[in-house]
């Protein structure tokens, strides 16, 4: 059964964010490969790793150039084959999705979808889903265990308050990935060398059926969230300090 | 004026806090809620006390647990009888995970987690935090969005005013679709506190707690003051909580009204999670530590010290 991991390219969390034109400037970013991603290509080379025969396809979305670099992450990883949709910054989640879909049926046929359960960039966790659902099959969201039979997988989803939900689904399937469900491996020097000669496919929006006249949403009125007031230090010793934090939250603060 | 479909849901026959604030951005339109699950009967009654015109309620026991193949057939329903210009709901774990395929099989768009909202006629702009709440944006919807639907972060909008409603409650007849699948099991947790997504109070523990061990004064403050218990991802990979209680960018985006941290440097990571509580308090060692950056209130000091006399004053406060 082959698999196809879907990832996205995101800015590094401690890069610096500008804001230029009527978006972000993207000059000077620093790009990873989306952490929860990470997770998803993970679990597709475990499953590699116990069924050799497995051919591993990593998919991204995105302006190729730039793109690449999160396929070439994932192929010095481990998968097998990657392919690029080049797609505008701005494409949203609805048409990615959708391009997707669309490319996952030319690329091969794969019992097992995985991703990522959202990108740190958008912060959507939406893009698994809207896949499955335009693959009419079933998805498992936020998935941090996994054990796997020939016809499907008992997964476990955490849910709300730290209650955790047993889950049976059948292939295919697309599940997104949470941090828990394994550990990811760093890409070894023989790995990044092997990359370099992995296939990498291209594909443009109008082979995957995707009009970017269509966007469904689209964002603007970009801004810096205003700074936060200055702190106020409390000063004395312990028992003066909880004395008047307190005081401040109830009369200030008006929080408690 | 928009037809607005509301995702209400529930916890212990009670309607969530976070499904009520939606009712607060939907004044002047035409409201209907969806009600999901075994016995929400009486907790649809309820609505009528706020401003809905319409209660879809699929009240069966097989929906008692959330089951995305089943939760979504009544969606199909609600939304095909209703035909909503928009769909809203607050960001619970079901509605992030259930929503973006109702977006996608009814040709639209999806903003999740979301902090404004404004609604004028049938158009509909949200407010959004993007790369780790760096950038604030608008997601607008385009006309090709057939129905937009939108997930609010909770604690961002009040509470609704009440007041009687005629809201017209209609059972809805659940009959389960042929499914791939199938939720064999729910482990709950013994915890009766709210998700830390939810919670309006949060005390959370990083590194400067020194062991798990620790981790009961951040307990024991959290149980005075009607708190939920976070932590730093640092504390999370040292295997001294789950993951669940893990506040920032791989773990929980939290937005209570106060937000304690014991022993938290304030890596950018944990500010992603928690940077838009309304008032934040920083107890550290570390009088360089970055964390003071964001903090409305301070303490340089041992947390070790600081946090029995806070329970201490807190409860003193709260006795009254």
């Amino acid at each position: 059964m082959n698999i196809l991991v879907c990832i996205k390219q995101v800015p590094d969390t401690e890069t610096k964010i500008k804001l230029g034109g009527t978006g972000i400037d993207t000059a000077g970013i620093k790009w990873i490969m989306n952490p929860y991603d990470e997770f998803a290509v993970e679990e597709a080379l475990k499953l590699k790793a116990a069924k050799p025969e497995t051919q591993v396809h990593v998919l991204t979305v995105g302006p190729k150039a730039r793109a690449v670099e999160a396929l070439r992450t994932a192929l010095a990883m481990g998968a097998d084959e990657g392919a690029v949709i080049d797609a505008p910054e701005t494409l949203d989640n609805y048409n990615i999705a959708k391009a997707i879909a669309a490319a996952s049926k030319t690329l091969g046929e794969f019992g097992i979808l995985l991703s990522g359960k959202s990108a740190i960039d958008d912060n959507n966790f939406s893009v698994g889903q809207m896949v499955a659902a335009f693959l009419d099959i079933p998805h498992v969201t936020s998935v941090s265990k996994a054990d796997y039979t020939e016809k499907g997988a008992l997964l476990e989803r955490e849910i709300e308050g730290g209650a955790k939900e047993i889950i049976e689904v059948e292939f295919p399937a697309m599940i997104t990935a949470n941090k828990g469900l394994n550990t990811p491996r760093y890409a070894s020097l023989p790995g990044i060398m092997k990359a370099k000669k992995k296939v990498i496919k291209e594909l443009a929006l109008t082979d995957c059926g995707v009009d970017v006249a269509n966007i469904k949403v689209k964002y603007t009125n970009f801004e810096l969230p205003s700074d936060r007031p200055p702190v106020q230090m409390i000063s004395g010793e312990p028992q003066e300090q909880a004395q008047k934090l307190v005081q401040l939250l109830r009369q200030e603060a008006k929080v408690i | 004026m928009a037809k607005i479909l509301v995702f209400i849901e529930s916890a212990n026959n009670k309607i969530k806090k976070s499904s009520l604030e939606l009712l607060s951005a939907t004044t002047g339109n035409e409201v209907a809620a969806i009600l999901i699950g075994d016995n929400v009967s009486t907790v649809a009654q309820g609505l009528k006390n706020y401003p809905v015109q319409k209660a879809f309620v699929f009240n069966n026991a097989a929906l008692k647990d959330y089951n995305s193949s089943y939760y979504f057939s009544c969606f199909e329903q609600a939304i095909k009888k209703f035909s909503p210009d928009l769909v809203l709901a607050s960001g619970s774990m079901a509605a992030k995970d259930l929503l973006p395929r109702v977006a996608a099989k009814f040709d639209g768009g999806i903003a999740g987690d979301c902090v404004g909202l404004k609604i004028s006629g049938t158009k509909v702009e949200a407010r959004r935090p993007l790369y780790s709440g760096k950038v604030l944006a608008t997601a607008e919807f385009t006309d090709a969005s057939k129905i937009k639907v939108v997930l609010m972060r909770p604690n961002q909008l009040p509470q609704p005013a009440e007041g009687a409603s005629n809201c017209e409650i209609t059972e809805e007849t659940f009959t389960a679709p042929a499914t791939k699948v199938r939720v064999k099991e729910v482990v709950k947790s013994s915890s009766a506190k709210p998700d830390l997504t939810e919670a309006g109070v949060i005390v959370s523990g990083g590194r400067g707690m020194k062991g798990p061990e620790h981790f009961k004064l951040l307990e024991d403050l959290a149980e005075t003051i009607g708190a939920t218990v976070g932590a730093s991802r640092a504390v999370v990979d040292a295997g001294w909580v789950p993951h669940a209680m893990q506040v920032g960018q791989t773990g929980k985006t939290v937005a209570p009204n106060l937000y304690i941290a014991a022993g938290i440097s304030g890596a950018i990571q944990h500010m992603a999670g928690m940077g838009s509580s309304k008032v934040i308090v920083a107890i550290n060692k570390d009088p360089e530590a970055p964390i003071f950056k964001k903090a409305t209130y301070g303490i340089v000091g041992d947390a070790f010290e600081i946090l029995p006399k806070l329970k201490e004053e807190f409860s003193k406060l709260l006795s009254h």
